[in-house]
This record gives C-alpha cells, structure tokens and sequence, in this order.
C-alpha cells in the first residue's frame, strides 16, 4: 500500500487532485481510498487532502500520517507548512514548480520531482490565468514519477471524474507526464 | 373492544395481541362512534338571518358543520353541542335548545 | 459495476436504487451531500420520487412519518444535533411500525462544536423502536441502505443506519453499484396491509388506553425478535445475487482467540488490520465488528465468543456517568451466559483517531491484565 499526501490552499483543487489521483489508481486495477483532512476548508488557507492506492481492499480508516509521497501543488507553501512532516524516510516529493528540483533542499532523505504544473495548466486554459486548476497535470506527473498507474489509466480517471474540458485535461497530464524532472 | 379492521370483514373481538394490527390503526371507527351522543344542547341555524360568511364552518372544533347547497349544515351525527359556533356566529344566527326536551 | 464514491454518496444512491418514493430531509454537516446528491437526482429525473424541502429534521421525520402512512417509501438522512431534534417522531415512527429507512452520520453533540465522528447521537435514539445497523464501509452504506428498506418492511420497523463521520462520509473509495435490475429483484414494491388510504378510510395513531398499548409494546417487541431472522434471510438472498454478506455481527480470526476486541463502525475495520498485525506477532486476537444493535443479536455474538478467554470493547461513545454503551450492552448479554472478563475502553470520541497502533495498545494492555474493567479511557490527555 502506498499513501500520499497533497498540500495546496483552500480552493486550489487539492481534494480534488486527491480524488482524481484515486479515480486514475482505480482505472489501473487498484484499490483506493481518498479524503481531506477532516474539517474545514478556507479559500486560501493550507490544506492537505490524502490518497491510499493498494492491490486489495483498503481496510484502515484512520488517518496517513507517515505518507511514501508528498505532493505540493503551490510551492509556496514550503515556506509556510512542513511538507515532509511524516514522510517516510527515502520517500518522494513532487513540487507544482518552475525551478528544477535542485533548487529545494529537504537534505538526503527524500527524492524531490518538480513539474510546471501551473504553465501546463495555463497552456491549456485549465483554470483561469491568476488561479490555474493544476490536479490533473499533477497526477499526469505522478503517474511518470510512481509508475504505479500508467498514462492510459490516468485519461480514463480525468474522463471519469472531471466533468468538462477533459481533452485539455488530459493534454496537461500528459505534458507534466513527459516533462517532470528529477534531481 | 369490537372492531373492524377490513372493510368486508366482520367485526373481530379483540382479546389479545394476537388480534390487534402491528399498530394502533382501525377502520373508520368514528363511523361507528356517534360522538353527537355526547351533546346536551342542540345549536340550531336560522338561515333567515345567515350571511354564509362560514366562520361556524372553520371554527367547528370536531368538525362537525359542512357545507351543503351552499350553506352550514350541523352534522348531528358528530356535532357535541359545545356552541363555538353560537358565540362566534356575527349575526346570532345560532341559538340553542336543550335536548331530550 | 465498480466505481469510486464518497460514504455520502453511497447513501444516496442507495435510495435511489431503493426506488424511494419520498425523500425530505433538512441539511446538516456531514450529512449535507447525501440529499444533495438525492435532490439533483430527483431534479434529472432519475427516480421517481417528491423531494420535500423542510424546515427542521422534525419535520423532516413527521413528513416521512405521513408519507410511509400512505405506502410510500420514505427516506431522510441527517447527523447529531438533527437526529436529536427528531427525537420525537423517532418514537413515533418506531411506534407506528413504520418502515422508514434512515442515514444518521455519526457526529459528535455539541458543545463544543463538532463535526467529526462519534457514535454518542445515534446511540441516544436506541430505545426508540428503530433497527440500527453500525456500516464501517461505504460499500456497507449502499447495500444496508437497500437490505434496511428489505427487512423494515417484512417487519414493519424502521432502520437506522449510521456511520462515523468524514472516516466514511468524505472518503472515496471503490463500491460496487449493483444494477437496478437486481435490486428490483430483490426488493419488490412496498405495498402495507394499512395504510392512509382516501378510499378505505383509517384512523392511524388514536388515543390507546392502558387497555392496549402494553399489547403494542409487545408486538413490537415481537417485531424485533423476528428482525434478527428476517435480516439474516435477507443478508443470505443478498449475498447470493451480489456475493456481499451482510449479518448482525462480523467476526474476524475468532476461532481460536485468546482474546476477542469487540467493535463497530470504522474502528472495526482499522481493528481488522490490527488484529493481522497482532497475529503476526504470534498474539491470538479477533475482532467482532457489531453491525446490528436493535434488534440486539445475543445469541450470535455469544456463539462467537463461547471458550474466549478474555473480551476487550471499544467505544466510540459514552453514556455518562457509566461507560462505553457496547460495552454495557455485551456485558448485560454475558449475565446468566457466561463468565467472561471484559475491559471496555472509550476511544475516538469527538473524531479523534483511532489508529492501529491503539487499537493494538488497547490489545495488548488487555492481554497484559487479567483483571475487568468497566471504563478505560484510551489517549485522554490529563
């Protein structure tokens, strides 16, 4: 079984990433389970949301707390909250950033993946410009990253869970799919 | 108790659990339970003074005044004699008399 | 066919396929999605059914209460303070004997404010004449939902099913939709011997004297010892057309145990995976999940826990100034049974966690001490 953790800000899509990134996982013959922290949301505000993708049933409901992967979609963030709060020694982090992975240093436990999620996004006018909807590109990512889902698995989940532009949606995927970079 | 649970069935004796329904539910029984029994006075409606403004209609508590050609008809049958509808009527169209005169 | 979905959402396609006739409901955090999601699918026309917009939960149940009357089937969802506020026309539905199937999210009762999980609202309504199923999946949730409507009306009582808030209301997971078809199959038409009825005119629900109503105490309780067979019969017709058992209490790595934690809701499928664990160990610990507590069913989990030696409860729920409210339930079964030491500890209320570690640490400390215990409580903070 493997659990992920996404940090975004209110408003920004993070539960959603988190459901889509079930959606692909269960199209590729997995069982899943996704949810937000328990509580409220405001726009804005940090929030995480958690995916556990495993090949049985997923049985534990209680909440991740050591993930394998961290996925941040604003980078901001990394100022403002711990994002490897928990993460399993050797696990991965992938940042929605324009810099290339050396540019973050967590030290030498964790491998760190980034992905110009947000001009994937803006290029296929997901969102608008000043708050572009980055979840699918990311999973796009996640998905190269993992390889537990394949790309094919990841365009039957956005047709599956998004409701519209799911064409540009799943571009996007494919574009992070392909660009993602690895220190 | 005697009591009819079906339409077409005769009426059943009820001794026990064993012959009463799931819930407290029995066929029309104010068809069989004439509360106008109850009354000992009668109100009595003078239609000449009758405006049909219905008010001893809509505030008969049983209810036990209709509407028939057009105008307030007491319902004996149910009607308990309590004479809301007297002290209400604007025209003391209502007045009453004893039974069992 | 499989799909992913939130808990919430299970429920409300639940009543869709249960071909609810009548859906009014008042909205409430964590339950809000469920009838959401029943008033878009009534708005699309994808079932055929009024939905009533309320202005409380009271009236919510009196609306459900008037329209199961008349042969509908009824249908309302809602969670703590709402489930309170009903209170009344719980007892009058259950005493009506009508099959009425309703979702309670478990959430704490305020204050202090809360909207996380706790079994203390659902838990207040036992003695109201109500089945209550404890669903710790939300492929449980779908299915009791249908399985509920199933069973309340062979016996003329309504179902309460109930899960923890956001551990299964807000969580996607994979749930197997049966198709309508099936269902169809397996739940036919409700159609009452009494019912309001313009035609066949009826009074429902008149003065009872003393002269009766100690008889329709007892009919219902007849009701209820007649539930635990009729939900066995239809979990066993469920399982042959979907290949999913539902029963009243779900034992796991019971057989040989030394020692047997007794649990409900998503604890006890958190307490599955501890009990492996455990095993692994070399401990030999199960887990009785309890899915039904009205109609209590005593002889099936006294047929599960006979040659146990030890039995530790958790409760996500509290009557105050006693104890955890399984726990007090188990043990009142064991009296004049058998004579087993129980540890009962109170865990996760207000939505705190419930981990695998605590599940074991609570296992373990069971283990370790011989001794009863009326009332431990797991992780307070003091």
């Amino acid at each position: 079984m493997i659990e992920i953790r996404m940090h975004g800000r209110g408003g920004q899509g993070a539960v959603k990433a988190s459901f889509v990134l079930a959606e692909a996982a269960f199209q590729g013959g997995k069982y899943v389970q996704a949810f937000p922290r328990f509580g409220v949301e405001r726009r804005g505000a940090p929030v995480e949301a958690f995916t556990r993708i495993d090949d049985k049933p997923v049985q534990i409901r209680s909440q991740i707390y050591n993930p394998d992967g961290v996925i941040v979609l604003d980078p901001t963030l990394i100022e403002v909250v711990d994002v490897t709060k928990g993460l399993k020694k050797g696990g991965w982090i992938l940042i929605n950033s324009d810099k290339k992975p050396e540019f973050y240093d967590f030290g030498d436990d964790y491998k760190v993946y980034t992905v110009d999620a947000t001009e994937i996004a803006v290029q296929n006018r997901l969102g608008s410009r000043t708050a572009p909807i980055v979840n699918t590109a990311i999973v796009g990512a996640f998905a190269k990253l993992t390889g537990i889902v394949k790309i094919d698995a990841v365009f039957k989940g956005i047709d599956n869970s998004i409701p519209r532009s799911q064409e540009a949606n799943k571009r996007a995927a494919k574009q992070a799919y392909d660009a993602i970079a690895s220190r | 108790m005697v009591i009819k649970f079906q339409k077409n069935d005769k009426p059943v004796k009820i001794t026990g659990a064993k012959d009463m329904p799931p819930m407290p539910a029995a066929l029309g029984s104010m068809l069989q339970n004439k509360t106008g029994s109850w009354r000992n006075v009668r109100p009595i409606i003078d239609y000449e003074k009758c405006i049909k403004c219905f008010i001893c209609w809509k505030i008969c508590p049983e209810p036990a005044i209709d509407i028939v050609d057009e105008l307030p008809v007491i319902n004996y049958d149910y009607c308990k004699g309590c004479l809301m509808c007297m002290e209400e009527c604007p025209k003391d169209a209502i007045s009453y008399e004893k039974e069992g005169k | 066919m499989k799909k992913t979905m939130m808990g919430n959402f299970a429920a409300s396609w639940g009543a869709q396929l249960s071909r609810v006739q009548v859906i009014a409901a008042y909205p409430i955090t964590p339950q809000t999605l469920i009838v959401e999601k029943l008033s878009e699918i009534v708005a699309d026309g994808e079932l055929d059914a009024k939905f009533i917009k309320v202005e409380s939960e009271h009236s919510a149940m009196a609306a459900c209460i008037g329209a199961s009357a008349t042969g509908a089937r009824a249908y309302t969802a809602t969670s703590a303070q709402g489930l309170a506020l009903m209170h009344e026309m719980l007892h009058w539905a259950g005493l009506a004997r009508l099959p009425i199937v309703m979702t309670n999210v478990n959430r704490a009762m305020a204050p202090g404010w809360s909207i996380w999980a706790d079994q203390n609202d659902s838990l207040s309504q036992r003695d109201t004449g109500w089945m209550q199923i404890y669903a710790s999946s939300a492929q449980d949730i779908l299915d009791s939902t249908i399985i509920g409507y199933k069973v309340s009306e062979q016996v003329l009582l309504p179902t309460l099913i109930s899960f923890d808030a956001f551990f299964l209301s807000h969580t996607v997971e994979v749930v197997d939709m049966p198709d309508i078809e099936l269902v169809d199959k397996y739940l036919p038409p409700y159609n009452p011997e009494y019912k309001l009825d313009v035609k066949d005119p009826r009074s429902f629900g008149a003065l009872t004297a003393e002269e009766y109503y100690y008889e329709f105490r007892y009919k219902m309780q007849e009701a209820m010892d007649k539930a635990v067979d009729v939900i066995k019969e239809a979990g066993k017709e469920y399982e042959k057309l979907t290949g999913r058992a539902y029963k009243l209490v779900h034992p796991y790595r019971c057989e040989d145990a030394d020692l047997i934690l007794v649990t409900s809701g998503t604890i006890a499928e958190t307490t599955n995976v501890a009990v492996d664990e455990l095993r692994a160990e070399g401990k030999k610990v199960g887990n009785l999940r309890i899915r039904v507590i009205r109609p209590y069913p005593k002889k099936e989990i006294l047929e599960v826990i006979k040659g146990v030696k030890k039995l530790a409860v958790i409760d996500r729920n509290i009557s105050p100034g006693y104890s955890g409210i399984f726990s007090q339930e188990l043990k009142s079964a064991l009296y004049n049974e058998v004579n087993i030491p129980v540890r009962s500890y109170i865990a996760g209320l207000g939505g705190r966690d419930v981990k695998i570690q605590d599940i074991k640490d609570m296992a373990n400390d069971a283990l370790k001490n011989d001794s009863p215990n009326d009332l431990i409580w797991k992780g307070v903070k003091l």
